[in-house]
């Protein structure tokens, strides 16, 4: 998946909100890329985005190429078909994901019975045989029961299990570890691991020790735009943007050194670099051009004068 | 300062054959003043009500909380609503703990002036102090808290607790709610308050990145029981208990410990097992661990740990 210049905007009446504002980032076959970012940076609009389903007034401009498709110009009907069978999305918060009075068996079969067409028993054992692969205990019975007997790592579990029904190439993956207990989230952890051997996945969460665990890429999202991105090794160990090392240091094991003031609101973006309000290192062209994205080492990319 | 002994808090549900939920069991534990006891466990350990139930939120089963020197069990209405602004909480969710219809100056000057302890020709005054001091600027006085970041927010709360002048401060997951770079602020903040008004914090996390560095001592719980207490550096780098070791490897805080990863989930509070709670995702467990329930024993300065195998 290869995206480009993608912009997503919507408008409200206190003006217009730049959710995601011209982000270009490529995802390989098999890769695992972290979309890190904190409350309100554009980062679930950006998955939303790629799946389309965002509402009709939205504004999307640049193209997201999947396998050769741009993603943006096909119609809803094959975007349809592309949507669990190509690309599976796990959405945030499994207890409002899952629907409360149907059972989990049959909400995992009914994806695969409108993709693969398959009949309502085959459809059914599959259904079993995806809570088996997510590690459910006793799936058969589990399959037969509704998501409030399940407790929140399991509702995960199911997630995940119909993300991966349809045998999608890519998952998309919004903060999958939110809410849970940390042994709880060692294991959801564990799952991801094993699926993301033979698929990709682009990982949304503002948690980097999860994204440590499991990304080879890591991608940081301030403000709607990417401001580094690079192999998460090197995220870690030479972060270079301002954003990155401030996140980095602000983390309870690293100091807890917090930066200072608060990320500003997509409506009124400051000009100039929309992080050097909060940089220490500001300087005076910082307040009035924008940078771009810099190819500082070889697929190290970072928005920063300084860098 | 604050000496829990004993505290128990068992729900009971259903009509006619009663089902117990022993929330919390047996709970004992002393903080100093001026020091910061972690409480650290999973979701449904009980935490939470251990928090509630010193305050006096919801009625003990039993034990005794000592606050001062004070029982507060003992204490009627009257007396135990005049130490109550003493002894203050802080909760999750900022948002919903102040009220939306109220502008954050009257949500600040409102304990003042329920409390009666500053008089009202000096209330606005105090109210800009403590605006300052939690590091708000004065033009949020006449702001709504939708109108302010949860950070903001939890700062707005943290101002009115200290309105008050408390001892004993319990915090609630206080940051769990807050993005990192906020959560740094909001900590130190707490910290720094700490070091100028000697205050006493019972610390309840889930996070054992956060409580590392706001406790000096850290109690771990289980299913409504204490499984390991000790000194902040003796549960990082010498933990005893399977279940401390297990909650520092997922959070791969280990250090020298050897990892150790547990499957399965908590088990309800309703059918217990009757010997160690642990008992069902326990690597290490034992036949005896199944029948009899392992007591705190100590094992260092200050270091106690139940379990058989230690």
């Amino acid at each position: 998946m290869r995206i480009s210049e993608l912009k997503t905007c919507f408008s409200t009446p206190d003006g217009l909100v730049r959710a995601v504002d011209t982000i270009d980032l490529s995802i390989r076959e098999r890769e695992t890329v972290g979309l890190i970012g904190e409350t309100g940076c554009g980062k679930t609009v950006l998955g939303l985005t790629i799946m389309r389903l965002l509402q009709s007034s939205t504004t999307v401009e640049g193209t997201i190429l999947y396998n050769g498709t741009n993603l943006l110009e096909v119609s809803e009907a094959e975007m349809r078909k592309i949507r669990g069978e190509e690309i599976a999305i796990i959405l945030q918060n499994p207890t409002t994901s899952l629907n409360p009075v149907m059972r989990v068996g049959e909400q995992i079969a009914e994806a695969i019975r409108l993709h693969q067409g398959l009949n309502k028993k085959d459809a059914a054992e599959k259904a079993v045989e995806m809570l088996d692969a997510v590690k459910i205990p006793s799936p058969s019975r589990r399959a037969n029961e509704y998501p409030h007997e399940f407790s929140g790592g399991m509702k995960q579990r199911v997630m995940i299990a119909m993300g991966l029904a349809c045998n999608p190439s890519l998952i998309i993956a919004d903060e999958p570890t939110k809410g849970l207990d940390v042994t709880i989230k060692s294991q959801i952890i564990r799952l991801l691991k094993e699926v993301t051997e033979e698929k990709a996945m682009l990982l949304i969460t503002h948690d980097l020790g999860v994204a440590r665990k499991l990304c080879d890429r890591i991608a940081l999202m301030y403000a709607g735009e990417l401001v580094e991105c690079a192999p998460a090794g090197e995220i870690f160990d030479a972060p270079l943007h301002p954003y990155t090392i401030g996140f980095l240091g602000s983390l309870p094991r690293n100091g807890l050194v917090p930066i200072p003031g608060m990320s500003p609101s997509l409506i009124n973006l400051p000009d100039g670099c929309r992080f050097h309000p909060r940089c220490a290192n500001a300087k005076a062209i910082c307040q009035k051009k924008h940078p771009g994205m810099v190819e500082v080492e070889d697929g190290h990319f970072v928005r920063c004068f300084d860098a | 300062m604050l000496e829990v002994t004993g505290l128990t808090k068992y729900f009971s549900s259903g009509l006619i054959r009663k089902q117990y939920q022993r929330a919390v069991d047996d709970v004992s534990f002393k903080i100093e003043k001026g020091k910061t006891l972690g409480l650290v466990g999973e979701s449904g350990c009980g935490k939470t009500t251990v928090g509630r139930l010193i305050l006096r939120l919801v009625k003990p089963t039993g034990g005794t909380v000592l606050f001062d020197g004070t029982d507060l069990f003992a204490l009627n209405r009257r007396k135990l609503l005049a130490i109550r602004p003493r002894m203050q909480m802080i909760f999750q969710d900022p948002d919903s703990s102040l009220n939306p219809r109220m502008k954050i100056g009257a949500s600040i000057a409102e304990p003042l002036e329920l409390h009666g302890t500053v008089p009202k020709d000096e209330r606005a005054q105090k109210v800009m102090e403590l605006i300052k001091t939690v590091g708000l600027n004065p033009e949020h006085v006449s702001r709504y808290p939708y109108q302010l970041s949860g950070g903001q927010n939890q700062r707005v709360v943290l101002a009115r607790i200290l309105a008050l002048n408390p001892d004993l401060i319990i915090a609630d997951e206080p940051t769990s709610s807050l993005d990192v770079s906020v959560q740094a602020q909001i900590l130190n903040l707490m910290k720094d308050l700490q070091k100028e008004f000697d205050h006493t914090y019972l610390f309840i996390s889930h996070d054992l990145d956060v409580v590392r560095i706001m406790a000096d001592r850290i109690a771990v719980m289980y299913l409504g029981r204490l499984v390991e207490i000790g000194e902040t550096p003796d549960i990082y780098d010498h933990a005893k208990h399977p279940y401390t070791r297990a909650l520092l490897s997922a959070a791969a805080l280990g250090g020298e410990i050897e990892p150790i990863v547990i499957e399965g989930e908590t088990s309800s509070l309703i059918d217990m097992p009757a010997g160690c709670r642990f008992y069902t995702r326990c690597p290490y467990r034992e036949e005896r661990c199944l029948v009899e329930e392992p007591k705190l024993i100590e094992v260092g300065q200050g270091h106690y740990v139940a379990c058989h195998l230690v």
